[in-house]
């Protein structure tokens, strides 16, 4: 049926000489003039209508993309700094900061954590998004508040633990236990919601390239989460982005946090297996 | 501001619709994709059928469709065909049986049913995000769906 409509939109298309897709730009990034970024990449083998996955960066215009490009203009470079100093103030019962059990230092201590995640953790039992871990640390391990999912508090954390990171290839893993949430969100990711009956893949995967009204739509990849949207001037963290996709088909949304965005999670983080991670980025 | 802007237009419609005669979405039959027979016994309007194309909260058709009779709006996508001379191709049987629901033209598509109630995977209260309310009313009513039919017929060649 995908196929069958997408055929009838290529054929359209060719009918009225407009170009379908892909239509990602050629740039390059490369942060700071020395972390070079992966934006395209052979999808990985799991992906079954896409051959090249790319970042959303690519689907932006040039001003968005140079703000990215220099962490001098990235405003979401502000969340880090703030996130560094949180990471070393110590909170709770148990008089502890991050940094009393992963160093001064997040750089070394943090460095291709995000890459891998969300990530089974064998001794909850359970897939972790990144959010969970940092709460999961605060509660049992400082004995302090958990922070709300979406946060700007956990988003600037989450923020500072992707930047050591950055330019590594995102490689979550799919398959032993993570494998049953993981098929969970696939299942998710096709399913079409709301009074639209729109699937992520509906719009993420067969129209790619083409615009929807003003926006020009990217592949839905979260390689470069938490992102600093121009439109809400702030930090958007993963979960909230899903939110608000959903919302706009006009369905029920899920909450952040809940176990279908954990396994939507894991599956749209598997399907930029290949990319590199760079976050914060920057998008309108 | 969405809100703002319908409501004058919602009001006039429903006064409209409490006359007219309307067919409701559960009792509608496609021919081939095609319904034959008007939703409402009053005439639709082009007038307010551009509105409605145009307008974030009701169909919203330009998001997909290219449409140069409606340039006065902008940011028009290209998820959808263009629409011009849609109304040279495509009779006002094919045209209202499309926007009630595409699903029955053209199996599987990404195009939204604007008429049509039930039998949705989590509907929302329109955008906020909150679960429908029991009585989901469709996207666009009756009249608005014969509205949008009679703009349609209008594209044409010349
Ligand atoms: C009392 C010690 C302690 C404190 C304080 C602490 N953590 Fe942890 N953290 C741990 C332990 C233990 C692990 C599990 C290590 C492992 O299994 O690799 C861990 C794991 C993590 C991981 C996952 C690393 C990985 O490789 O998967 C992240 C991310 C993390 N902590 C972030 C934080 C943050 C952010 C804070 C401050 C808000 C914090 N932690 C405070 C002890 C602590
Ligand atoms: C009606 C079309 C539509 C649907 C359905 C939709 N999205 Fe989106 N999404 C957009 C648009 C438009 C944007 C902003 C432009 C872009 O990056 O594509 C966006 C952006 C995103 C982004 C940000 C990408 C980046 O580079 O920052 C993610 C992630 C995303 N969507 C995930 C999803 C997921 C997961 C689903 C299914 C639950 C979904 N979307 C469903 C239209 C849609
Ligand atoms: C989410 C995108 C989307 C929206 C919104 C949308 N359409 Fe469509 N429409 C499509 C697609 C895609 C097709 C092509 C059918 C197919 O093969 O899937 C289509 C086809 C059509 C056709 C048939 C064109 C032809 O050449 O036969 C008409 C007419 C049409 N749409 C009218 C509308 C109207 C009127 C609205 C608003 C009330 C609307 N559409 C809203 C995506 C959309």
């Amino acid at each position: 049926m995908k196929y069958k409509s997408m055929t009838a939109i290529a054929v359209t298309f060719a009918a009225f000489g407009t170009a379908a897709f892909p239509d990602a730009d050629d740039n390059q990034l490369v942060i700071n003039g020395e972390t070079e970024i992966v934006t395209e990449a052979a999808a990985p083998d799991h992906m079954e209508n896409i051959d090249t996955i790319y970042s959303g960066w690519r689907f932006r215009s040039e001003e968005t993309q140079a703000l990215e490009a220099d962490d001098f203009d990235n405003p979401g470079m502000i969340a880090v700094d703030q996130a560094m100093d949180r990471w070393a103030t110590v909170e709770g019962d148990k008089n502890k900061s991050c940094a009393s059990c992963h160093g001064d230092d997040p750089a070394e201590s943090m460095a291709g954590v995000r890459a891998v995640y969300p990530k089974w953790n064998d001794d909850a039992g359970e897939v972790r998004t990144l959010a969970m871990q940092i709460n999961d640390c605060r509660e049992n391990q400082m004995g302090a508040e958990p922070y709300g999912y979406t946060s700007a508090k956990m988003t600037a954390m989450e923020a500072l633990i992707s930047v050591q990171s950055r330019g590594l290839p995102v490689n979550v893993a799919i398959d032993g236990p993570a494998r049953e949430t993981w098929e969970k969100g696939k299942e998710i990711y096709y399913t079409r919601y709301g009074q639209l009956e729109l699937s992520c893949a509906n719009c993420h995967e067969e129209n790619y390239g083409n615009h929807i009204r003003a926006d020009h739509l990217s592949q839905g990849q979260i390689n470069g989460f938490p992102t600093y949207r121009l439109k809400n001037t702030k930090l958007n963290q993963v979960q909230a982005r899903f939110k608000g996709c959903i919302r706009d088909t006009r369905a029920e949304t899920f909450s952040p946090g809940s176990p279908e965005f954990i396994a939507l999670e894991l599956y749209v983080a598997s399907r930029g297996n290949g990319l590199s991670v760079s976050a914060p980025s920057v998008r309108n | 501001m969405r809100i703002t802007v319908l409501i004058p237009s919602a009001l006039a419609l429903c006064a409209t619709a409490a006359v007219a005669e309307t067919v409701l979405p559960a009792n509608i039959e496609f021919n081939e994709g095609a319904i034959e027979t008007p939703l409402t016994d009053a005439p639709g309007d082009p007038a307010r059928g551009r509105e409605i194309m145009t307008s974030r909260g009701k169909g919203n058709c330009i998001a997909c469709h290219d449409v140069a009779a409606l340039k006065d709006a902008p940011f028009h996508g290209e998820v959808g065909p263009p629409l011009d001379f849609v109304g040279e191709y495509r009779s006002a049987a094919e045209l209202r049986g499309i926007v009630a629901n595409a699903k029955q033209t053209f199996e599987g598509t990404v195009m939204p049913a604007f008429y049509k109630t039930t039998g949705f995977i989590r509907p929302g209260d329109a955008y906020t995000g909150k679960a429908a309310p029991a009585d989901l009313p469709p996207i666009l009513s009756a009249q608005e769906i014969e509205d949008v039919v009679a703009f349609l017929q209008t594209l044409k060649e010349g």
